[in-house]
């Protein structure tokens, strides 16, 4: 048979190229780190991709203040800071003799420079909001710069250790899309567009300097290729594993070593609060009772994501455990359903993105809703087409989605946000946490935020994305979690 | 020769014409607007505008489309909304490896189906051709990506003697670029193969009962001589067309197979911009991949002629 003559020939060639081309094992100082998404371009401040920060965050480029793998916020490029009592002025001390992978040295005029960047009129940063707040950056001296803001604003240190805050300089602006000049511990070296990012150790870099000499980012988007290649040994690190079904397979082998962590991606079954029947609460209580939780998490999670009663990650202090006000409970919900005027159930839509914790967990929502009457139509739509239907058009009943900015309780206190929740105590709440900078008292605001959004069952609480890495038994220092989306290198490496 | 060859042309330049505008309108009727998605959830609405009026995307559809085409006669194919680089380059860049891909799995099927339509066709009814033809029936029915994937399997993550995916550049050296290129030319080459090999098959019997194979018989040339000089060379037609196709399958069709081998080729990035509604990318690669099968037809067609001179003086 042809076939077999055929597969004969080729084994012995093919061994012979295999061993005269055997990809070199990699050399200690170096790590090829995976991920499924590729960045559309390497600017972090002009587009809301989190693969950019996944790549360049806290690696090449920095800002004010950082995050810490913990979620906490540090002094990054600012060694420290003075608050006027008021609350309005920020006077930041710069870190001295920090310069740019080109050379120029970082200082105020740069930081003044990225700000009003930032919150220009014609300015493209995705998380423009952070900005608006501040009225005026001035220099003071190279390394002190004074921002003012127009009303007090507790998030604001917060705010500035985002990726979209980042400092860049006029210098290198120009080409930063392709060519990112920033300050961090390693510098950018090549882009090799559909395949790999290539990062050297920055040998000037003017704090801790990273340990490893040279990271590989390589783009893996499809989980059963991604599941090959950390088989096959091709890479040593995959944040963001697609495939946690193969997981357990990880774990099992000495080979490789499993991190689950949290992010701060909170998956919500989001209502559209305006259309009937979901602006009658007692419908969206019916609905939060018709989810069973546990379910979805085991069925299109595998078993990975922790439960959440509200909009708020579950690993953050000020988190209440709210779940309790939307047990799983068809009887109760049927009872909700039928006094306000749906014995039957109604029909409705669900609208869902392409991620599986959307895909495979709307399968599982929808038959949920089914057992108490609610006949939920899946729409599969692409993320151009859920912006475009759901999120702009606000033409949709249900919808599964990850919101994962760190912190974004806010987005109830906007009515034209796509569930369209409209609460002026609500509004209120969030106005006076802007302007509480107390530790204390911002915990107790956020905790009433969060019990006011719970018990008004704006959209379904489903559970917390989990952070899922695999990577080679060897490696240390990687980030569990995942408290923004970054791949924070600097401190990773291979065990002795 | 020449007229023919004309009036292929001139075909070629309507369908390339008809083909612009259907591509045009069928992305652009999508619906998804390329700055709210690269903005992200959290965007202003005045953020979104100036990305937008950055883009270009703030002109009407007809002043758009001229200057898409406009661009492309004079080789410019715009930049890219989301990468922000020209997109001949990114073109240029997925193609170093789609061609080779694609031109390698050709050369492999043919190589195959060549000497196994031949074996077949001279074996009629014999063990040989039924294997060859249960072979054939198999490499149809198997699914190319399933086939990758165990590949991948069997010499990536058991042998290791191939990376799982990924390729390596040519940069890096003919042989190790060549290297990275073999699973997914296997895997795109035997199914084809297959098909291939039925047509080669039955083209060659259709030959063979051909009064003029007995005639060559009559006058003392041996089996095998009557089946090379006359027999093989007739078939040629039919086989020719299906080699065509087949390429332009093999160059435009790719797409699950870079996926299954993370290859930066053409078909994923086709795939990558239409998830994020990058139009013009969408556009100019798919105008590019139209280009190349119309290309292909046009020398198949003079391909033709040139193995059958009846074709050239019917015309």
């Amino acid at each position: 048979m042809r076939f077999a003559t055929f597969g004969r020939r080729l084994a012995p060639a093919a061994a012979l190229a295999a061993g005269l081309l055997a990809v070199p094992a990699w050399a200690d100082g170096e790590m090829t780190v995976a991920m499924q998404l590729e960045p559309p371009h390497l600017d972090p401040t002009s587009a809301a991709a989190g693969a950019i920060d996944s790549v360049l965050y806290s690696n090449v480029f920095e800002g004010l203040t950082r995050f810490m793998g913990d979620g906490s916020v540090v002094p990054g490029l600012a060694e420290s800071w003075e608050i006027s009592d008021d609350g309005l002025v920020y006077t930041f001390k710069l870190h001295d003799g920090v310069t740019f992978h080109d050379g120029t040295t970082m200082d105020a005029e740069d930081v003044k420079f990225s700000l009003d960047r930032a919150r220009a009129e014609d300015s493209a940063n995705a998380q423009k909001a952070l900005f608006t707040g501040i009225s005026d950056v001035a220099v003071i001296d190279p390394q002190t710069v004074r921002v003012t803001l127009s009303e007090p604003n507790g998030s604001f240190l917060f705010n500035m250790a985002w990726g979209d805050a980042v400092i860049v300089a006029p210098e290198s602006i120009e080409g930063i899309k392709q060519m990112p000049i920033g300050t961090g511990a390693f510098k950018f070296t090549e882009w090799v567009q559909g395949d790999r990012i290539v990062l050297d150790k920055n040998p000037d870099y003017w704090g801790t300097p990273a340990v490893l000499d040279k990271a590989t980012f390589k783009f893996i988007s499809d989980p059963t290729a991604a599941f090959a290649a950390m088989m096959a040994e091709d890479i040593d690190v995959f944040t963001g594993f697609p495939a946690p079904e193969n997981l357990p397979q990880f774990e099992a082998d000495d080979r490789f070593q499993v991190l689950v962590g949290s992010t701060e991606g909170e998956t919500i079954l989001a209502m559209n609060n305006k259309r009937a029947p979901f602006d009658d609460i007692r419908v969206r209580e019916a609905v939060a009772h018709a989810i069973d939780r546990q379910a979805i998490i085991d069925g299109a999670m595998f078993g990975y994501g922790t439960p959440i009663g509200t909009h708020f990650a579950p690993h953050n202090p000020a988190y209440v455990d709210l779940t309790g006000l939307s047990e799983y409970d068809p009887e109760k919900s049927r009872a909700l359903l039928a006094e306000a005027g749906h014995p039957d159930g109604f029909t409705t839509t669900l609208h869902l993105p392409p991620p599986s914790y959307a895909r495979r967990g709307g399968e599982i929502v929808a038959a949920q809703l089914a057992e108490v009457g609610i006949k939920a139509e899946i729409i599969n739509v692409e993320w151009a087409q859920w912006l475009e239907t759901v999120f702009k058009g606000k033409d949709f009943g249900l919808t599964i989605v990850s919101h994962t900015e760190p912190m974004d309780i806010g987005i109830y206190a906007r009515p034209d946000y796509y569930f369209q929740y409209d609460n002026p105590d609500f509004q209120a709440l969030m106005k006076t946490l802007d302007e509480t900078t107390d530790p204390g008292k911002r915990t107790e605001l956020l905790q009433q935020a969060q019990r006011i959004i719970a018990e008004d069952y704006v959209n379904g609480y489903l559970f917390q994305l989990a952070a899922l890495t695999v990577a080679k038994a060897g490696v240390r220092g990687l980030w569990a979690n995942a408290p923004t989306q970054a791949t924070d290198l600097t401190a990773v490496s291979w065990a002795e | 020769m020449l007229r023919y060859s004309i009036k292929r042309l001139m075909s070629l330049a309507i369908s390339l014409a008809v083909a612009s505008l259907v591509i045009f309108l069928v992305i652009e009727v999508a619906p998804g607007d390329p700055a709210s998605y690269m903005l992200g959830i959290n965007a202003q609405p005045d953020t979104v505008a100036a990305l937008r009026a950055e883009l270009g995307l703030d002109v009407s559809r007809p002043v758009r489309y001229l200057a898409w085409v406009g661009g492309m006669l004079s080789g410019d194919f715009g930049t890219s909304y989301t990468y922000r680089t020209p997109v001949a380059g990114m073109i240029g860049d997925r193609l170093w490896v789609s061609l080779p891909l694609a031109l390698l799995a050709l050369m492999l099927s043919t190589l195959i189906a060549f000497p196994a339509g031949i074996y077949a066709a001279a074996r009629r009814g014999r063990p040989g051709d039924v294997s060859v033809m249960g072979a054939t029936q198999l490499g149809i029915a198997v699914p190319n990506f399933w086939f990758a994937m165990m590949l991948v399997l069997i010499f990536a993550v058991d042998l290791r003697w191939f990376r799982a995916g990924g390729f390596a550049g040519w940069d890096k050296g003919f042989w190790v670029a060549m290297h990275s290129l073999t699973l997914p030319a296997i895997s795109l080459a035997l199914p084809q193969a297959a098909i291939l090999t039925r047509v080669m098959r039955s083209a060659l019997l259709d030959i063979l009962g051909e009064d003029f194979m007995r005639t060559a018989r009559a006058k003392g040339l041996s089996r095998r001589q009557t089946l090379w000089r006359h027999g093989v060379r007739n078939a040629l037609i039919p086989v020719l067309t299906i080699i065509g196709l087949q390429f332009s399958f093999l160059l435009a069709g790719s797409i699950i197979i870079e996926q299954v081998f993370n290859l930066p080729g053409l078909g994923r990035l086709v795939f990558q911009s239409i998830s994020s509604r990058d139009l013009i990318v969408v556009e100019s690669v798919v105008m590019l991949l139209v280009f190349a099968v119309i290309v292909v037809n046009f020398l198949v067609d003079l391909a033709y002629a040139a193995v059958d001179p009846r074709l050239r003086a019917r015309t």
